[in-house]
């Protein structure tokens, strides 16, 4: 069963709002994937996919209804790649994943147009792409955006998100044969903005793709990352650095889908939490489906919490059909912010303040150090800096 | 000249809201050059002297003084006692996951001197206190302490002491978990540190193996959270053929 197959499958019964609608699912592949509206109910809260997630806030981007808005885009492009437009409807037509929930279907069927960022087959422009995405009205916005790398084209696309708006997208990207495609995302938004994200992730026969979100900013973030492989050999790394200060809810969800064989995947995760109602969410998904024999995998999320009062929910989950893997994990920790690492450090003579710098950056390095992209990480450390400042 | 005054010191720990009295009344005076032991057997408020020292937020002192040069050691803060010139060798090094030793190193370095070092001779200064302290160069750029066997802690805790060349250092049972070979090196590494900056050392130990290395030219035998006896070498020599019941028999 092929997931590009699988756009517009939906269960067997209809959705009611009942309790049968929330009957545990069997399978993470059971979840409906459809470009119709109609197949997602509103979210009530107490299903799987939205319990941890504050959709009182959220009413808004679950409408059905266009806005007319956008966001400002600022781009800087590199030889050779292209942004140009494409209908909704050539989207749907070209296979592409469908939505899979209320605020991607939504978001989807209203974008007025997919945005088109395209690398070609081969090409590798050593300056990174760069998109930023930038709100100044704290409008509702719909945003739809595909990334193309053809095959053997290795490249590197950095694509921000600053300003204020309650923006909800869906973002497909997909990587050719071969092809060696870095995508970073960050989330660097005001303090009132809203960004709900469906990423779907297709990586190519001997593929690689590298998927970074970095969530420093925003009231409600939650991006939700699908992989799944179009052949075999291919690798998707997902890491992920967030940092939640009081009242802020930052949520990633990843679902890696095994279908493919001698497919490998790795995530990493890794937060920090300071303040009153810091909440954080991780829920790492992992199909290995029966076809997928020789498939290695890891998914590792930890949770630093820098002061009383914050929450972080981690919930890795793995699921094996076959029992011809190579390899399948996963870890997922949340700890306190140690002492007893400080006062080592200032036993040193290092004073408090840089003390906690040292170890915060310290608990980040193992998951920067894989990001790559040396402008991106000067950029989050210094923020990270930025933000233990405010403790 | 410098000297590390103890006068009367009084500490208790807190656990499960009861506060428990550890140190009564610790009385030491200790002066650049100087080496002194810290004999006496477990549980008896050794290493709550070194940590009081160094301002470990565990303890309370509840009264009595600490002064270096006469300043107040109890007002500083832990980094501050640090940059003033006091060192403790931990029993039990903290792992800091993620920060490199060498990071960590040069960091703590710029803090104590209130400048970064310079680059070239830095570099060279670490790797040669490397080197005699047998440490390969590789652990420069692990994490501090991370993975570290007992003993390759205990040689990071010395090149600290080498390269951060304190006043004072309280060497916390570092002979503890040594074999005899990282015991001499270590040992060592704390020799060549008095003789180049003139240090006073405050070696607390529960065996005198350690004290054939670096010899003490005080003892003192810790009972009870108090100072029962004190004396020259010879001391040591006593404990080491009577071990300690003399004393925890009187003190009970």
């Amino acid at each position: 069963m092929s997931l590009l197959a699988d756009k517009t499958s939906r269960p067997a019964a209809p959705h009611a709002d009942s309790a049968a609608a929330f009957a545990p699912e069997q399978s993470r592949a059971e979840r409906t994937r459809s470009y119709a509206v109609a197949d997602f109910p509103l979210p009530t809260g107490r299903e799987e996919e939205w319990r941890f997630t504050p959709v009182d806030r959220l009413r808004a981007l679950f409408r059905d209804e266009p806005t007319g808005r956008c966001l400002d885009w600022q781009e800087s492009l590199p030889a050779g790649v292209t942004i140009t437009g494409m209908s909704v409807a050539d989207w749907q037509a070209s296979g592409a994943a469908a939505p899979a929930d209320r605020a991607a279907v939504v978001a989807a069927a209203h974008s007025g147009g997919v945005g088109v960022l395209d690398i070609p087959a081969e090409a590798c422009p050593t300056e990174p792409v760069k998109v930023t995405l930038v709100g100044d009205s704290g409008d509702l916005v719909h945003g739809h955006l595909l990334i193309r790398a053809g095959h053997h084209a290795k490249a590197t696309v950095v694509l921000g998100h600053r300003g204020r708006a309650a923006y909800s997208e869906v973002l497909t990207v997909v990587a050719g044969d071969g092809a060696d495609l870095t995508v970073v995302t960050l989330q660097e938004w005001d303090d009132t903005s809203i960004h709900l994200g469906q990423h779907d992730v297709v990586v190519g026969r001997d593929a690689s793709v590298k998927h970074i979100a970095v969530t420093l900013g925003g009231a409600v973030v939650r991006l939700n990352t699908n992989a799944s492989y179009a052949g075999p050999g291919g690798t998707f790394e997902g890491y992920g650095v967030y940092f939640a200060d009081a009242g802020q809810h930052l949520e990633h969800r990843l679902f890696v889908d095994h279908e493919a064989p001698h497919c490998r995947s790795n995530v990493e995760y890794k937060g920090a939490l300071q303040g009153d109602g810091a909440h954080t969410v991780w829920v790492g998904d992992v199909l290995i489906r029966a076809a997928a024999e020789g498939t290695q995998t890891y998914e590792l999320n930890r949770n630093l919490l820098l002061t009383d009062g914050a929450r972080a929910d981690s919930v890795p989950n793995l699921e094996i059909e076959t029992g011809e893997i190579a390899g399948a994990g996963h870890a997922s920790a949340t700890g306190r912010f140690d002492d007893e690492q400080l006062f080592y450090l200032q036993a040193r003579g290092i004073p408090e303040a840089e003390a906690r710098r040292l170890v915060v950056r310290g608990f980040f390095a193992s998951v920067v150090s894989r990001i790559g992209v040396p402008e991106v990480i000067g950029h989050l450390m210094a923020a990270i800096d930025e933000e233990l400042g405010a403790v | 000249m410098s000297t590390l005054e103890i006068r009367d010191l009084h500490v208790s720990i807190t656990t499960d809201e009861v506060d428990k009295e550890i140190l009564r009344g610790v009385d030491l005076t200790i002066r650049s050059g100087e080496t002194h032991a810290i004999m006496g057997p477990n549980g008896s408020g050794k290493s709550t002297l070194a940590y009081s020292i160094a301002g470990h937020p565990k303890y309370t002192v509840t009264s009595g003084s600490v002064t270096l040069d006469g300043e107040d050691v109890l007002a500083m803060s832990v980094d501050e006692r640090a940059r003033a010139g006091l060192f403790l060798a931990m029993q039990y090094p903290i792992e800091v996951p993620g920060i490199t030793v060498s990071n960590f190193l040069r960091t703590a370095k710029t803090a104590v001197d209130g400048e970064a070092p310079k680059l070239r001779t830095w570099v060279k200064e670490v790797k040669e206190a490397m080197g005699n302290l047998r440490m390969d160069p590789a652990f420069a750029e692990r994490g501090v302490n991370e993975g570290f066997s007992g003993g390759e802690k205990k040689r990071h805790e010395i090149l600290q002491l080498e390269l951060l060349k304190p006043r004072f250092a309280i060497l916390d049972e570092t002979d503890s978990g040594l074999d005899v070979d990282a015991l001499r090196i270590v040992s060592e590494g704390v020799n060549r540190a008095q003789e180049t900056t003139g240090m006073g050392v405050l070696l607390i130990t529960h065996y005198t193996r350690i004290l054939r290395y670096i010899r003490p030219q005080f003892v003192h035998v810790f009972v009870d959270g108090a100072i029962a006896e004190q004396g020259g070498p010879e001391l040591a020599d006593q404990l080491e053929d009577e071990g300690y019941d003399r004393f925890v028999t009187a003190g009970v």
